[in-house]
């Protein structure tokens, strides 16, 4: 087991006041809180942050802590001498854990002051013995949301051992994703949660869906929106062209006289749901390069003989 | 870490419904009727009508559940909470526009 300097963590010295201490504290979990930051690394600092907050902010933990931690280096092997704790009493109650968060205090904060977590949490389930339901964010394709198809997800979830402690799992989990799913939107594992106790039925597993950004639709509630990159006499003159969409290629009639932006709607192409959503096609009018000397003179005819100024609205 | 992995597991629609009493959310989140009514006075949960008749949806659940956690971790009041929340839900917005925006360039 390795000493952990709690000071260090909390970016402190020995000396710090109990304010310095809540200052220091707060300042960091406001920054590395994982409902607030979604960063790699984030959730584990704040795990590093909270462990010591739990100790130094309560003077008789920090008392004890000081009085052990003297000529320790952080990182170096560690064991709390026998009896340590003799003439401490630990009387602040510790925080209450939320069924979600994954991972209990280290090691080197159990063997201190025992398991906190852990132990409080099998407590509480004997109010209820049925197991906790869980909760978690998993990213789906958009294209399994209209086909309902098989995929293997990956979780962290909390699991309480026989021994009280609480371990962060990995866990591949084969889940059919209901068709229509949107984003937001949530699914439920029945039995996937926490396990019951005793014979009690395990807690469901709840899971939101969100969508991976997709190369050519991005997704508002139950609709689709499609950039469709058109020609220049394609949005002028009108015309049948092909777009794609998850269902499959279709034709699109552009109306003649279409202006960069335009949106189209196609009726029903949104996400499967009840009821389906739309697809709509936003016009995207691309200019051919006058690359050769023929495009250039059919750019110069234009020039020659069409009677527009882009700038009219702007005076000049 | 552990691994494990299991077969083929179906999974059902929750409905967008409120469908949980103020007993139920009191159990899945470890919180108090009152601290639940504190909330709903501040707008971070939708309900109508004397406490015993209020209904809850299963994301409203997980909305007070991180609530919750912001109010303990971060020594937040309810409404320092639910402007929190507001804001984090906008930057959400915004951060999904920007990344349609970057990906058009």
């Amino acid at each position: 087991m390795q000493y952990k300097d709690y000071y260090a963590a909390l970016g402190l010295t020995r000396d710090a006041t109990q304010d310095d201490i809540k200052r220091a504290y707060r300042k960091l979990a406001r920054t590395y809180h994982p409902d607030l930051n979604k960063e790699k690394g984030a959730e584990a600092r704040f795990k590093e942050i909270s462990e010591a907050n739990e100790v130094l902010s309560d003077p008789e933990k920090r008392l004890a802590y000081d009085q052990l931690g003297k000529g320790h280096k952080p990182g170096e092997e560690f064991r709390p001498p026998p009896d340590w704790d003799a003439g401490y009493e630990f009387s602040g109650a510790p925080r209450q854990a939320s069924p979600e968060e994954a991972a209990a205090f280290s090691e080197f904060f159990e063997s201190l002051f025992g398991r906190a977590r852990g132990g409080e949490r099998a407590g509480r389930q004997d109010f209820h013995a049925r197991g906790q339901d869980h909760h978690a964010k998993v990213l789906i394709d958009l294209e399994d949301a209209f086909t309902g198809a098989v995929r293997a997800l990956q979780l962290r979830m909390p699991r309480l051992t026989p021994g009280g402690h609480v371990i962060a799992e990995q866990r591949t989990l084969n889940v059919t994703i209901p068709k229509g799913v949107r984003a937001g939107q949530l699914i439920r594992l029945k039995g996937q949660g926490a396990a019951g106790l005793d014979e009690a039925a395990a807690g469901d597993l709840y899971l939101e869906i969100e969508f991976a950004s997709h190369r050519l639709y991005h997704v508002e509630g139950r609709d689709l929106y499609l950039n469709l990159p058109v020609a220049p006499w394609e949005a002028a003159l009108g015309g049948k062209v092909k777009a794609p969409t998850p269902h499959g290629v279709v034709d699109v009639t552009i109306p003649a006289n279409s202006a960069q932006g335009r949106k189209l709607r196609l009726k029903g192409r949104g996400l499967p749901a009840s009821p389906p959503g739309d697809l709509y096609v936003v016009l995207h009018i691309v200019l051919p390069p006058a690359g050769d000397d023929k495009a250039k003179k059919l750019y110069r005819t234009m020039a020659a003989e069409l009677a527009f100024n882009p700038r009219a609205g702007l005076g000049v | 870490m552990p691994q494990t992995t299991r077969s083929i597991l179906s999974a059902d629609l929750v409905s967008d419904e409120p469908e949980l009493t103020i007993d139920d959310v009191c159990a899945a989140c470890g919180l108090t009727r009152e601290e639940i009514a504190g909330y709903v006075s501040e707008g971070l949960a939708p309900a109508q009508g004397p406490a015993v008749q209020w209904r809850f949806s299963r994301l409203t659940l997980i909305r007070l559940r991180r609530a919750r956690r912001l109010e303990r971790d971060l020594g937040l009041n309810p409404a320092g909470v639910a402007l929190a929340l507001d804001l984090m839900a906008r930057i959400e917005r915004l951060q999904r526009r920007l990344a349609r925006y970057e990906q058009e360039i």
